[in-house]
């Protein structure tokens, strides 16, 4: 999920942003998870059939420079606006996975008549418990070798789509790119530990149709996280997936992109 | 040479109680109160006996931590700003990038300067990867936040007349007024801890003292960075006394006695590594490019002194980890070690480490005074007379 740079290279408010462009049809943003994403992604290739997939790497990660100014979610979000604009994308459809679930939801609640769509994929980014519970497992607790088995519903699975992490068989680029995306993770992320603090009470400004989709077996936020997180957005619909951990899109992408194009198509 | 009695206030009695990581998450129950009071006084009575002979004292921070009991080392430093007469006080350091508010540690360090009737030497660090589970400050962006900090206190001890405000990436502030300000104007002596060259060139470029720990063979290309750019911005050779160097150091009268205190501290060093696995290398402590080297090289973070396995007493003294022998052995030592690394102006001495108690400590301390010091103070002087005369 980091092993290669993508193709393509575009300015977004200035920023010189890696991302890649694939297939045709109704616009769709794609917003990555906290690791990063690659070519090889199979949710992507995925909706690419029927649809335009725009999916930037964010600031700090991949090999997309951060500048100084550029230092949280909601500095993200307010960016991807932005890079609607400049690509000029309507009718959009907005799919956010973890990390990317986070940006997904904030840049909805700023709301734009360019997006149509939502789809939140195991997100993160919102408090729902109270002070002394946490609802969010803190991952920066942990070490990068314990991946597999927190992210993963198959550990072995989730070694296999991480090159078991093993970086002394991987280019030079790939160990960078794992590098910084941890990094960025850890960036916007630290404290609160992944959630903005203001964005549940502005989730319901998010007036799109949206979905949420959910590993059954999401060990970073739980599918009652999930339910909360629907119950919060208007009309909203949770669905989960079995045999899917919290990066379940990865280990059952059919699934996930059958719920979407369901979604789309109703 | 000056020389600096260091102690990490350990509860080093729990350690053999505690199964797995002595940091972050060692259950608390492991430290008993009653036992720390009584090291808490022993350890300051140990500066108390320091200041009588001769040594300067340093004190240290650590945080859930059965290796340090010192949760803030400008606590201990006030108490002993007024318990010692003579000795100056180093705190190596503050942890100002875990520190939310460094206008209250530009006050406590004025306090504590002007207490001490103008003893205070301020360390300021970046403070060790695991203490973030604790303060919860970011560790991506700790050098931008380190040296914001770094700025506001200078400027915060420094300025005089009118308030003045600060409104930076970090940290702000509407009315900056410290009272009292410094008694050593315009302000106290500064270090900045290193292990490599490019934090060197910039203590260099600030004239500050350099303290390096543990560093060994990386201690001389330390120095030859800092010596280097120091010539280059202050135009003169950098005096011996801008290089500090920590290693454990105990003295003992015969090889009977140094081997019987070489072993009570060397468990310090098995102990100290025990951080989980978690906090040895939180992500952005490093830059990407130095994590990304070291997954390249399949690094799994831990401390590696670089030493043989099953190092002798020698091995550790010329690793500079361990000076421990007789007088004349340790002049040896410490000198041999001084000449590799280019020249050492303060020997920060861990003179507590491990199980040494309180009288093999003091009697450690008492006869490197009376035995050492003199004549490492001659042999200073010696290689400073060398240094400048070599860089001139």
């Amino acid at each position: 999920m980091f092993l290669s740079a993508l193709p393509d290279r575009r300015r977004v408010a200035g920023i010189e942003t890696e991302l890649l462009v694939t297939g045709a049809g109704r616009p769709l943003l794609f917003l990555h998870a906290g690791h990063g994403f690659d070519t090889a992604d199979p949710l992507i290739a995925r909706l690419a059939k029927r649809h335009r997939v725009v999916a930037p790497s964010l600031p700090g990660f991949g090999d997309t420079p951060r500048p100084d100014g550029v230092t949280s979610v909601d500095d993200i979000a307010y960016l991807m606006l932005d890079l609607i604009e400049e690509m000029d994308l309507r009718d959009l459809i907005v799919v956010g996975i973890s990390f990317g679930g986070w940006v997904a939801a904030e840049l909805a609640t700023k709301g734009s008549d360019r997006i149509a769509s939502l789809v939140l994929i195991d997100a993160v980014g919102v408090k729902f418990g109270d002070r002394e519970t946490r609802d969010i497992t803190d991952i920066f607790s942990t070490t990068a070798q314990q991946i597999p088995e927190l992210f993963f519903a198959d550990p072995a699975k989730g070694a296999a789509v991480l090159h078991d992490l093993d970086f002394t068989k991987l280019p030079e680029a790939t160990a960078l790119r794992f590098a910084r995306n941890r990094e960025s993770l850890t960036r916007y992320g630290w404290a609160p530990t992944l959630y903005n603090p203001k964005l549940k009470g502005r989730l319901h400004r998010i007036k799109v149709p949206t979905l949420l989709l959910w590993g059954a077996e999401d060990r970073i936020v739980s599918t009652d996280y999930g339910r909360n997180y629907a119950a919060a957005i208007p009309g909203a619909r949770l669905a989960v997936i079995g045999d899917a951990g919290h990066y379940g899109y990865l280990e059952q992408p059919a699934a996930f992109a059958d719920e979407i194009e369901a979604f789309l198509g109703a | 040479m000056e020389f600096w009695h260091f102690s990490e206030q350990s509860m080093h009695p729990a350690w053999e109680h505690i199964d797995g990581p002595t940091k972050v998450t060692v259950d608390n129950r492991h430290c008993d109160p009653k036992v720390a009071h009584e090291l808490y006084n022993r350890y300051l009575d140990e500066w108390i006996v320091a200041d009588k002979l001769g040594y300067n004292i340093f004190v240290n921070e650590h945080h859930a931590s059965a290796n340090c009991m010192s949760a803030s080392c400008l606590l201990t430093l006030a108490i002993l700003a007024r318990q010692t007469e003579r000795a100056r006080l180093l705190c190596l350091g503050v942890p100002i990038t875990n520190r939310t508010d460094p206008y209250r540690v530009a006050e406590e360090l004025a306090m504590i300067d002007v207490i001490s009737g103008g003893r205070l030497e301020i360390g300021l660090v970046k403070a060790s990867p695991f203490e973030l589970a604790m303060s919860n400050q970011n560790p991506a962006g700790i050098m931008d936040r380190y040296w914001e900090a770094h700025d506001f206190v200078v400027k915060a001890l420094t300025n005089q007349g009118a308030p003045f405000s600060w409104e930076g990436e970090h940290y702000n502030y509407r009315n900056v007024n410290v009272w009292p300000r410094p008694y050593q104007q315009p302000m106290p002596p500064m270090w900045i801890t290193a292990s490599g060259a490019s934090t060197g060139r910039r203590v260099a470029q600030l004239g500050y003292t350099l303290a390096t720990f543990f560093n060994g063979a990386g201690t001389k290309p330390l120095f030859d960075a800092y010596k280097d750019e120091f010539l280059k911005t202050h135009g003169r050779p950098a005096p011996i006394d801008r290089f500090a160097y920590l290693a454990i150091t105990c003295c003992g009268r015969n090889e009977k006695e140094v081997d019987t205190r070489y072993a009570k501290m060397k468990p310090y060093l098995d102990v100290q590594p025990r951080t989980p696995k978690a906090w040895s290398n939180p992500p952005g402590y490093e830059t990407a490019e130095l994590n990304a080297m070291a997954l390249k090289k399949g690094n799994t973070g831990r401390i590696n002194f670089g030493l043989p396995t099953n190092p002798t007493r020698q091995d550790m003294a010329d690793g500079g980890i361990m000076f421990t022998g007789t007088p004349d052995q340790l002049y040896d030592q410490i000198t041999s070690f001084s000449d590799r690394a280019g020249g050492i102006g303060h020997l920060l001495m861990l003179g507590q480490a491990g199980y040494l108690d309180h009288e093999e400590t003091v009697d450690s301390m008492t006869l490197f005074a009376e035995e050492v010091m003199p004549r490492l103070r001659e042999y200073a002087k010696r290689k400073n007379m060398e240094l400048t005369a070599a860089a001139a």
